[in-house]
């Protein structure tokens, strides 16, 4: 693949990515809400990291989702999949149809993904710490294959609890896969407590560099400051890159930020419209996703 | 085994640009040539098995042919769930091979003995599992397994165990060879305890009891065509495995054996199921002492073999009222 600005999703605006990380944020909102699927914090907290690796970086073209030397991103915190699925969405490769099936019986997109499930859903995870393993393992093909492709493993704080994570944390750096970025979406919580006093986890960016990596620490909400570190990836050093970025749980939706209850918590009629509003979409577009989502013969 | 598994897979990757072969840190000087002829293909991945077999999933989503090696407990229960996942969920054409399978390395202590490793690869979908008996079978299984788009395992033992054939045989997923006719009953082994049943057999002879002997390599599938064979027409078959009784190749034929008979089949044939004990083993020892702690010497399986047709020849009692 050439240039990346012929891709016609690409974005370099901070206000435009901003914009759009909140207009994914909320059909995020729209799909835990319709489909009843917990983890709704979790893919709103990493939605800038995801959305500024796309739309700035990632060199996915729609048109030829199986272009060999494309640019792979990995979702390693599947729990959170709603967010790539958005994108995916948002670009064109998943479906209106598709997307509306989600988490139905015998629908493609499962609340977690199946493997192969959507063009742009490299790995089936769900699982932690598999993500980036894979995605080593990925990024060694494209030196055998002599390819240019970069390797994005979008990862959570909690999923570097597993072992296989630091695992593959040392290899990477021995390959010298410099092509390899791992983005860790740094949201202070996992699933029932901080993860801070769950485990040692801190100073988080102090691991990732002692490690090997080129490792920076950055707001996981600024877009300008996320692109900026990903137009240099490979930055040189010939070391993998890791972007801990500092995120709020929740982010976007006042009531839901940094209350880990909306881990698991699904929301309700009233808390999608009041995160859809505060998202800034308008109101009778979400009304007419709620007429939509209702089962027929419920008018 | 390990040092015919190291040739062959170095012929193969000759063959085959997309074969890759990653280590566990273990083969010392074993893949030397390997990593002198195709070095950009050698990955010594450490030891850290959950990783390594992420990087084969990663390097097999791109097309490539990876073989994932190291010591059998630590390829397989070390890193189940990554097989489960990265390997058998998205049907990966990785190959695992565990070398020191069953008792091989009986004196490394029980950390290294690997008698449950069959039945957990087994019950995985998609997973095709060999267990070779000797150095031509596992070329032969090695050669089927990187032909097959699927996951697959082989199961490997040392080094310098008997070599039965004289070349390396068609080996294909649920294969089987046989090396041995006997019309009064027939071994099952499964692996390398191979020799053992050799010997068993020629104990048998002498005790005028004609015993008919097949590697059983294929686990999963099994040669059902075999099986059908031999459960039709013979009294009394024994699968032998160093492997426990719970879950192995002997437990994957009694599956077969009840299902088929719930299908209307009658066999002639009782099963007679022979392997390690469900303990494990503290004190020091040899492979040879480590089979006889289990049962498993050839005077030791030719006895449990007479008793059974001992049993299949009398009358049918119900040994509770008797």
């Amino acid at each position: 693949m050439s240039a990346t600005a012929d891709l016609p999703y690409r974005l370099t605006d901070p206000d435009q990515l901003r914009a759009k990380a909140d207009r994914l944020r909320a059909k995020v909102v729209a799909l835990s809400h319709t489909a009843g699927t917990p983890h709704l914090a979790s893919a709103l907290s990493c939605m800038d990291l995801l959305t500024t690796a796309y739309y700035t970086a990632v060199r996915f073209d729609p048109a030829h989702p199986d272009d060999p030397a494309r640019d792979r991103l990995i979702f390693s915190k599947g729990h959170a999949i709603p967010a790539l699925y958005a994108v995916l969405h948002d670009i064109g490769v998943i479906s209106d149809e598709l997307l509306a099936d989600y988490n139905r019986d015998g629908a493609v997109l499962a609340e977690q993904p199946a493997p192969f499930c959507a063009p742009g859903v490299e790995v089936a995870t769900g699982s932690l710490g598999h993500g980036l393993p894979i995605g080593i393992g990925m990024a060694l093909a494209g030196r055998l294959r002599g390819d240019d492709r970069r390797v994005f493993v979008l990862m959570s704080d909690g999923e570097c609890n597993e072992g296989s994570v630091w695992e593959a944390a040392m290899f990477a750096p021995a390959q010298k896969l410099d092509r390899l970025v791992v983005l860790i979406d740094f949201n202070k919580w996992q699933a029932t407590g901080r993860s801070r006093e769950v485990m040692a986890i801190d100073p988080l960016v102090d691991k990732w560099r002692a490690f090997g990596w080129s490792a920076h620490e950055v707001d996981g909400h600024d877009h300008a400051a996320i692109a900026g570190i990903l137009e240099n990836f490979p930055d040189g050093s010939g070391r993998p890159l890791a972007i801990i970025g500092h995120t709020v749980k929740g982010k976007g939706v006042s009531f839901m930020e940094d209350d880990n209850n909306w881990h698991y918590k699904v929301p309700d009629r009233d808390a999608f419209l009041a995160a859809w509003s505060e998202l800034g979409q308008p109101e009778d577009e979400a009304l007419a996703l709620l007429d939509a989502a209702m089962p027929a013969g419920a008018h | 085994m390990r040092n015919a598994f190291a040739d062959e897979l170095l012929k193969i990757a000759l063959e085959d640009p997309k074969v890759v072969m990653l280590s566990g840190d273990i083969g010392n000087r074993l893949f030397d040539e390997f990593k002198a002829k195709a070095p950009d293909r050698f990955f010594n991945c450490g030891v850290a098995e959950a990783n390594l077999i992420g990087v084969a999933a990663g390097l097999a989503m791109d097309g490539f042919r990876p073989v994932a090696y190291t010591i059998v407990p630590f390829i397989t229960a070390r890193c189940l769930e990554q097989i489960r996942v990265d390997l058998c969920y998205h049907n990966l054409p990785v190959t695992v091979v565990g070398v020191g399978g069953g008792l091989s390395y009986a004196s490394l202590g029980g950390t290294h003995h690997a008698c449950e490793d069959l039945a957990m690869l087994r019950c995985l979908p998609e997973m095709n599992v060999y267990a070779p008996a000797d150095a031509m079978e596992v070329r032969g299984c090695l050669r089927s397994a990187l032909s097959h788009d699927a996951p697959a395992y082989v199961r490997i033992g040392k080094k310098r165990e008997p070599v039965f054939h004289e070349s390396i045989p068609a080996c294909k997923p649920g294969g089987s060879v046989q090396l041995k006719e006997g019309a009064d009953a027939v071994l099952l082994a499964c692996g390398n305890i191979l020799p053992v049943v050799m010997d068993a057999a020629d104990a048998l002879a002498k005790r005028g009891v004609h015993a008919a002997v097949h590697s059983a390599y294929g686990v999963k599938p099994l040669d059902t065509a075999l099986l059908q064979t031999v459960f039709a027409k013979t009294s009394v078959v024994a699968t032998i495995e160093e492997h426990t009784l719970v879950g192995g190749f002997g437990s994957a034929v009694a599956e077969w054996l009840v299902d088929r008979t719930a299908e209307g089949f009658a066999p002639a044939a009782r099963l007679l199921r022979l392997g390690t004990g469900d303990r494990y083993l503290h004190e020091a020892g040899s492979q040879a002492y480590a089979r006889t702690q289990y049962g498993l010497t050839p005077t030791a399986i030719a006895d449990r073999v007479t008793e059974a047709l001992r049993l299949a020849e009398k009358p049918a009692t119900d040994p509770v009222v008797a």
